[in-house]
């Protein structure tokens, strides 16, 4: 099952720069409150990056001392050093300092939940395999003793080979100064002993050591025995010389016989985390609260759903209502700056870059940061209160049906803001298949920047009319929301049924138990989420307006009649504009679909980014940029073809909306998706696709309707 | 030792029961055991999904949520007295 990552790289080739004085990492299992104990040890000192080649976050922040400085990795969490997932790799890559731009770390901060110690042991052990300083924090243990858990920490360090373990309660800050000394003199201090879990596979280790021709950790032999000479292993394998394959092959022989080797391990190791379990772990009866309360009554099958559907509720009444007035902000905010630059700078060439160009662009970008920000901070309340597992546990059954697994519903509920997040969602899916799915029915959600073309549309071209207790429009915008979900759903299982066929993927997640999120790491996670959207989305669709300004600008018109109002003459200039050229030249192509040249270029210009679409729609039904929605919806409806017929039709409308529906028209959503799967396959593909499904269908409604 | 065809699927909501044997050819069980769901491991039923799947299980303090199929891989000897 463990996949290889082609990312490995000569440990010699690899230069690093020394920023801190040593290197941890922070080690430890989803859940085990490991992104809470490293916000609380390094606070706002932390940045994150990329790993190279790979999307995976980078986090990592510094512990400063007196005379150094120590950098922290919080390494994405994973059960054991076998990896079932794209980000366990990761981690475990880091660990064995296989990592490339990733210097091998010094020490090791194993971080276990002190409630969960069955699973955090079996990590654990492994770790102290590395033969590397280690320390473990033994977070929530304020949460064990309500539990009725007592651990005998002297007795679990002696288990451990002597390993130093520190009890800490992140969310209070008890503990923390004690771990962070220890942290601090943690790459001088010596590794713990082998512990009593496997001496079979410790000595057959060894042995192999001792032949190696570089040295080798313990840990690397013994993945290599257990996990086979697949992947980094085979490195490890060449390092050994000679005769290790036939030696390889003879311990795997005793060790393992006909069991599958990992079979065995889990036998084997979780067996002494039981013995071990006995002897430090005494239970008493817990303290029943009022979250184990809620707890038991949302695993009810009934309470629970009814639960998961008020929630989501919530949330996107919070995401629409409580972004409008910032959003409102912030437009009349970009359209005033760009009106005073526009004055300051005069007419020209540049001074049009700066204020159509640059400030609207950068405006267009900056406007969906509210409900990008709103719908992150539930999405982290979420996550960290332990809910969100439970949401993908609830709806489990009804997306196998559409051969998805209930690990998709997070990305499909994030595409809602935005499809460049919700596809980044996906990296939890641990099935690639299934994962790519995911992605290809992501963009269908309507997104924030799909809303203002449906909003203005409707408003243009839908009547007011009362349609039982709904409104007529109302009930449009209801239909094309639905519209999206069926879209991508149906995408999904037209995938799982042809290119991306293959076994149902396993279903196994850990539920964690409720717990009030910590709101440092809330606040600092958001804003980490606000740096990295406003960078990624910015740099991408700044561009992107640049280039559309100028298509728009030139070539300029030279014999334009002095007499035309403003608004009339910037018609005539983008008329023969190479945007508006490029709109006469593709017109045919959209004629079946009723469109004009107006249209046809506008459509055009929306693919980079499709909220763009608006803007051009105001400047080439000459209404100037100070014309508020009224005023261009007016215009539209007036708009007519040369023989006097109305270019917007009912049919015609209808089409553009199950257009915009579908379209994939936006260059964020493209360029993660080409990160995200690591080929320019799928994009092409998911462009391509979801292209044609537009246009079909706004074909299919305009032909019929006319 | 008496499981007669009693798997995980086939606990009762709050009831626990002993892994007692796993049948590990296929590589999806294999990870479930290494998050612990190994022979001599005390499992019980904590409640299910609308229609009784995916189930969710409690395996020492920690929450485990297995589908009927999978949770079939386990048979499962029982621990409780009239289980």
């Amino acid at each position: 099952m463990a996949r290889s990552v082609e990312t490995r790289v000569p440990l010699t080739d690899i230069t690093v720069s020394r920023h801190a004085d040593a290197s941890i990492a922070v080690v430890g299992g989803p859940n085990s409150g490991k992104s809470t104990l490293f916000n609380r040890l390094t606070g706002l000192r932390q940045r994150i990056g990329n790993y190279p080649g790979v999307t995976v976050e980078r986090h990592v922040g510094t512990l400063k001392a007196d005379d150094r400085t120590i950098e922290l990795i919080d390494l994405p969490g994973t059960h054991a050093l076998s990896a079932h997932s794209f980000e366990e790799q990761i981690a475990i890559d880091v660990i064995f300092g296989r990592m490339a731009g990733t210097q091998p770390p010094d020490g090791i901060l194993a971080v276990v939940d002190a409630t969960n110690l069955y699973q955090g042991l079996y990590l654990v052990q492994q770790l102290i395999e590395l033969e590397c300083p280690i320390v473990v924090a033994l977070t929530m243990s304020d949460a064990a003793e309500l539990n009725g858990l007592k651990i005998d920490v002297d007795k679990l360090s002696s288990h451990l080979g002597g390993t130093r373990i520190c009890r800490v309660v992140a969310t209070t800050g008890q503990g923390i100064n004690e771990l962070r000394n220890a942290l601090i003199d943690l790459p001088k201090a010596t590794p713990p002993e082998a512990t009593e879990a496997w001496p079979e596979l410790s000595r057959a280790a060894e042995k192999l050591a001792a032949t190696a021709s570089v040295p080798l950790r313990r840990a690397e032999i013994e993945r290599l025995l257990v996990d086979g000479a697949s992947g980094a292993n085979r490195h490890v394998l060449d390092c050994l010389g000679g005769n290790a394959r036939a030696d390889v092959d003879r311990y795997r022989d005793e060790l393992f016989g006909m069991e599958p080797p990992l079979a065995r391990e889990a036998r084997v190791r979780y067996a002494w985390v039981r013995r071990v379990l006995d002897d430090v772990q005494q239970t008493a009866p817990p303290f029943y609260s009022w979250r184990t309360r809620l707890t038991e009554f949302l695993n009810r099958p009934i309470p629970g759903t009814i639960g998961l559907f008020l929630v989501m509720a919530i949330v996107f009444q919070a995401v629409f209502a409580w972004a409008t007035p910032i959003m409102d902000l912030i437009d009349d905010g970009t359209a005033a700056l760009g009106a005073s630059v526009a004055t300051v700078l005069g007419g020209g060439a540049f001074s049009s870059l700066i204020a159509d160009g640059v400030i609207a662009g950068v405006g267009s970008v900056v406007i969906f940061l509210p409900q990008i920000l709103i719908l992150f901070l539930f999405i982290i309340l979420l996550e960290d209160s332990g809910y969100l597992a439970r949401a993908a546990y609830l709806l489990d059954r009804a997306m196998r049906s559409v051969g998805l697994s209930g690990q998709s519903i997070i990305p499909m509920i994030s595409s809602f803001a935005c499809a460049v997040p919700g596809i980044m969602a996906t990296r939890v899916i641990p099935n690639r298949r299934d994962r790519i799915a995911t992605i290809l029915a992501a963009p269908f959600m309507t997104c924030s920047a799909r809303l203002p073309v449906y909003a203005l549309l409707i408003a243009a071209f839908v009547p007011m009319r009362d349609v039982g207790f709904m409104n007529l429009q109302g009930l449009v915008l209801f239909g094309l929301y639905i519209f999206g979900i069926i879209a991508g759903v149906l995408t999904a299982l037209l995938m799982r049924k042809t290119a991306l066929r293959g076994p149902k993927p396993p279903f196994a997640l850990m539920l964690p138990a409720f717990r009030r999120p910590n709101m440092q790491t809330v606040f600092l996670q958001l804003l980490g989420r606000a740096r990295v959207f406003l960078y990624r989305a910015g740099t991408v669709i700044f561009a992107v307006a640049v280039v559309i300004w100028a298509l728009a600008y030139y070539p300029r018109a030279t014999d334009i009649d002095p007499m035309l109002t403003e608004n009339e003459a910037s018609a005539a200039q983008l008329e023969q504009s190479w945007l508006g050229r490029a709109g006469h030249v593709v017109q045919p192509v959209f004629a079946p679909l009723g469109w004009d040249w107006r249209v046809s270029s506008a459509v055009i210009a929306g693919f980079p980014a499709r909220e763009v679409v608006i803007a051009v729609l105001g400047t080439v039904y000459a209404v100037g940029d100070e014309a508020d929605e009224a005023t261009l919806s007016q215009r539209l409806r007036s708009a007519s073809w040369p023989d006097g017929s109305p270019v917007f039709t009912l049919p015609m409308v209808l089409g553009l909306l199950v257009f915009y529906a579908c379209c994939l028209q936006c260059a964020a959503t493209l360029a993660v998706i080409r990160r995200e799967t690591n080929s320019w396959r799928w994009p092409v593909f998911a462009w391509v696709y979801m292209t044609s499904i537009g246009y079909l269908g706004a074909m299919t409604a305009y032909q019929l309707g006319t | 030792m008496e499981h007669n065809g009693a798997t995980l699927a086939s606990l009762r909501p709050g009831q626990s029961g002993i892994i007692a044997a796993i049948d590990a050819t296929d590589p999806q069980v294999q990870r479930l055991m290494t998050l612990g769901l190994v022979e001599g491991a005390i499992v019980e039923l904590a409640g299910a999904a609308l229609g009784g799947d995916p189930m969710e299980f409690r395996l020492f303090g920690c929450g485990i949520s297995l589908r009927q199929e999978q949770a079939r891989h386990f048979k499962v000897a029982a621990s409780d007295p009239g289980g």
